[in-house]
């Protein structure tokens, strides 16, 4: 199968103001199969909304090299489409024109951009709410329309930050349920960062875990073969659910504790 | 708790009822003392008013009002103009911003006052002196708001934007000169305030119409009455302008969070 995103020996480092070198990842390699759904896991800080900056081509990195579909990355992945953590929609444009224009900067006329917004929107749940402004919309209606924003473009990769972030529990489901429903429509590759270990297993077919940083790097990969089209509240409840859950966490729960400075005082 | 608009009102009302009743009180009666010399001083609020209904009457004062209301609109025009187009070409090359930095800081120290004769020697006694120094109250205020609402866009909606695949010219439309435009708008009353300012102290001090004019003339001859007669006038205009602002900023900013009222 063809790699949608392969990164080979990336790192990322900053030069600090008072000289010296802040390593943030070691060099990792990672590859993203086209149509393939993979989660970065790691604690807070760990640098995976980095990785995925350079797989959009926000970032360069600073050794090594990102490959989209074969091909060297440089300046920004238009292959790609990027759902933000916080909200990102143009908060002076109505639902309907921030999804639009992402067809109307590519040339795409007016109205027939409007008409494929209103399809979009209406597959996202909010087909009666595309003249509001994102202020007038809850947290998970604004993520809506980032969704739609971002696949109104069709992008053959969907890079996601901890989307689902900031938005409540409940909704969180809801939201999931949805990125999934659509998936399964329409197979692209994705990375999807999280911190969340359920919704990583939930949502993947694979899980690549990072250690704390700095200095961080992969340090477990785990396959998940829980059957597709899965039920986001019931793949809960499956055995391999709890066992992927428990193995993941072992390799996982370590790390987490170095990030709040716990590392090896006693059990969890 | 909100309070009852009509409540509101009563109470608002109250307040210009009681200060008017204090001022004819003190006016006509020897209080604080005798009354010819507190007429001099203070006038009344009955002559106040006559004077200004016999302006509007003669039809002597719409003159004024029309030349202090275009070196108003002037003033702003041209100060928002400038200040957009400067403060935008500062926030998108941080090398001139950091070259003129001092210098715009020492010319918005200057008390704009000092310029007026100047320009009254420049752009002679007409109009464009004034609307010259409402351009310098209003530039500074529209410029800094640009320059910070172009420089603040947030980061995200900014990587999110390109993410779309807007090129430069197309963030410059879609997303940096809305953003400007926001701050503009939300400093609307200010600076549309200072234009007002500009061409009311350019008359007062040098010029042969418009309330400025009204107001020094007046004083020129002690005529108290008309001074505040002119006052009078120039709070109406003030508030009128004040309230067109408030019409035409509404539907501009029904994007703005809070900006939304449901009656």
């Amino acid at each position: 199968m063809t790699k949608a995103v392969e990164l080979a020996g990336v790192s990322v480092a900053y030069g600090l103001a008072g000289g010296g070198r802040y390593e943030a990842v070691q060099p990792v390699d990672l590859s993203v199969r086209d149509g393939e759904f993979v989660a970065l896991l790691g604690p807070t800080g760990c640098g995976k909304s980095t990785l995925l900056n350079i797989a959009a081509g926000l970032m360069p990195p600073s050794s090594g090299q990102c490959d989209i579909f074969g091909q060297k990355l440089s300046g920004l992945n238009a292959k790609a489409g990027y759902l933000f953590q916080q909200d990102a929609l143009m908060p002076w444009k109505t639902a309907q024109d921030n999804v639009a224009i992402g067809l109307e900067v590519t040339g795409v006329s007016r109205a027939e951009a409007l008409a494929r917004t209103q399809v979009m929107l209406t597959k996202v749940g909010l087909g009666a709410f595309g003249d509001r402004y994102p202020h007038q919309l809850s947290g998970g209606q604004r993520k809506r329309v980032a969704l739609a924003q971002v696949l109104i473009r069709e992008p053959k990769i969907l890079l996601m930050d901890e989307p689902f972030g900031p938005l409540d529990a409940q909704t969180r489901l809801i939201m999931s349920e949805l990125l999934l429903d659509l998936w399964q429509q329409d197979r692209k590759a994705v990375m999807f960062v999280t911190h969340d270990l359920d919704e990583a297993i939930a949502l993947s077919d694979r899980v690549v875990v990072m250690s704390a940083g700095p200095k961080s790097r992969f340090i477990g990969e785990f396959e998940v073969n829980l059957p597709r089209p899965r039920d986001i509240a019931e793949v809960r409840s499956e055995p391999a659910f709890h066992r992927l859950h428990a193995d993941i966490w072992s390799c996982l729960r370590e790390e987490v504790r170095k990030t709040y400075g716990l590392a090896g005082k006693g059990a969890a | 708790m909100p309070i009852a608009r009509s409540k509101l009102l009563v109470l608002q009302v109250l307040v210009a009822v009681f200060a008017i009743i204090f001022w004819h009180i003190v006016t006509n009666y020897p209080v604080f003392s005798d009354v010819k010399t507190m007429k001099f001083f203070f006038s009344t609020p009955i002559d106040v008013f006559t004077r200004v209904i016999r302006m509007f009457a003669d039809g002597s004062v719409y003159k004024h009002l029309w030349i202090t209301l275009v070196e108003t609109i002037l003033a702003f025009v041209i100060g928002a103009s400038l200040g957009i187009v400067i403060g935008f070409w500062f926030a998108r090359k941080p090398l001139v911003a950091a070259v003129f930095d001092p210098y715009v800081k020492m010319m918005n120290a200057l008390p704009r006052v000092v310029l007026a004769p100047i320009f009254a020697l420049w752009f002679g006694l007409g109009i464009w002196s004034k609307v010259w120094l409402g351009v310098t109250l209003v530039f500074f205020i529209v410029f800094f708001n640009v320059y910070q609402g172009v420089r603040e866009v947030p980061q995200v909606v900014l990587a999110n934007a390109r993410m779309l695949g807007m090129n430069e010219r197309q963030l410059l439309r879609h997303v940096y000169w809305p953003a400007a435009l926001a701050w503009v708008f939300s400093s609307l009353h200010t600076s549309v305030g200072f234009a007002v300012v500009g061409a009311v102290v350019g008359e007062y001090l040098g010029s042969a119409a418009g309330l400025g004019y009204l107001i020094h003339q007046a004083e020129g001859v002690f005529d108290v009455t008309g001074v505040f007669a002119g006052m009078v006038i120039l709070m109406m205009f003030v508030m009128l302008i004040d309230a067109i602002v408030t019409v035409i900023e509404k539907p501009l900013l029904v994007w703005k969070p809070g900006e939304t009222r449901t009656v």
